[in-house]
């Protein structure tokens, strides 16, 4: 009984993690610019990735499994935002946004004059 | 863990050494524990390899020591888990749908967000949970000032700016609540003077 409804649940998760990723496809094709585009990449795919892995736990429920996936899931969360924020700071140093979409640039006007500054070394 | 260095300045020599190697032992601790995941099965030999492979990593990729000056409080971090979900939920749906929305162009704007903890640890922190959350995306990190820069993405009006700004200081105020220390603790927590020019 447990078993069916587990079943069931993890079904429900992979349908709604594949049309997460979908969506964070289509977002991606259809974004206007390099900005915009990072944040399909990384919002709804990082939660249909989520719900991909819980849907395969509930499907497989073997500990040997349920712990390579609480990696992936860990690993996930933590490199996501810090290939995001690399592209995103690429795309902003190189230009490539579209201004005429930007409500505000406070990145532009902060003391340390525009946005060429690279002398924030990196930690490492 | 929970009494670690409260002394904010620099420690003591033989302290300090202390606290290192304990840092080691923890970061080691925590990949062997990653490598008997991967293995998924638990024997001498995948104690051994974990081990071995744990101490060759932080041989060879050594890091800035991170101070952990506070505690955890689990009450506090099970709020913020709960919340994080909830806004990762809500941003992903929000994003997906401005995605299939025929004809819709969404605005952006850049805003900097100065953080009122200037640690690493902080800065660490609150930079993965509010790039992961609210229809934000990191793309600048000035560590001197603890400044965010922000990509924030469907706005419509100025409001949404400080709304955004509002949403980050809150982020970094449930870390706090969750890992900071008491002194952390005192600066992030609603006063009305500090409001004004928490900017």
């Amino acid at each position: 009984m447990i078993g069916v409804v587990a079943d069931w649940l993890g079904a429900a998760c992979l349908v709604a993690g594949a049309l997460l990723a979908l969506a964070a496809g289509i977002g991606v094709l259809r974004f206007p610019d390099a900005l915009s585009r990072m944040h399909a990449a990384t919002k709804p795919q990082v939660l249909g990735v989520l719900l991909l892995l819980l849907g395969i736990a509930l499907r497989l429920r073997s500990p040997a499994d349920l712990g390579v996936i609480l990696l992936v899931a860990v690993f996930q969360l933590a490199t996501a935002p810090v290939a995001a924020q690399m592209i995103g700071r690429a795309a902003y140093r190189s230009g490539r946004l579209d201004r005429s979409l930007l409500d505000a640039d406070e990145l532009a006007e902060r003391p340390t004059g525009g946005g060429s500054g690279d002398g924030h070394a990196q930690p490492g | 863990m929970t009494e670690a260095g409260a002394a904010p300045g620099p420690p003591t020599p033989p302290r300090g050494r202390f606290g290192r190697w304990r840092d080691q032992a923890l970061a080691l601790g925590w990949l062997v524990v990653v490598w008997i995941l991967l293995w998924g099965d638990v024997n001498v030999g995948n104690l051994i390899g974990g081990l071995l492979v744990g101490s060759a990593v932080l041989l060879f990729f050594p890091l800035p020591a991170v101070s952990f000056g506070g505690r955890l409080r689990p009450g506090a971090l099970l709020a913020f888990a709960c919340r994080f979900v909830v806004e990762l939920v809500s941003a992903s749906l929000h994003v997906a749908r401005i995605a299939v929305q025929p004809g819709y162009r969404p605005r952006g704007a850049i805003i900097a967000v100065t953080l009122r903890v200037p640690t690493d640890l902080n800065l660490a922190l609150t930079a993965e949970a509010v790039s992961l959350v609210p229809g934000t995306l990191i793309i600048e990190v000035d560590r001197d000032t603890s400044t965010l820069y922000l990509h924030v993405l469907d706005t419509h009006a100025p409001a949404d700016l400080a709304l955004s700004r509002e949403r980050t200081l809150d982020v970094e105020r449930r870390i706090v609540r969750a890992v900071g220390s008491a002194a952390e603790l005192r600066r992030v927590e609603p006063d009305p003077a500090e409001k004004g020019n928490s900017q």
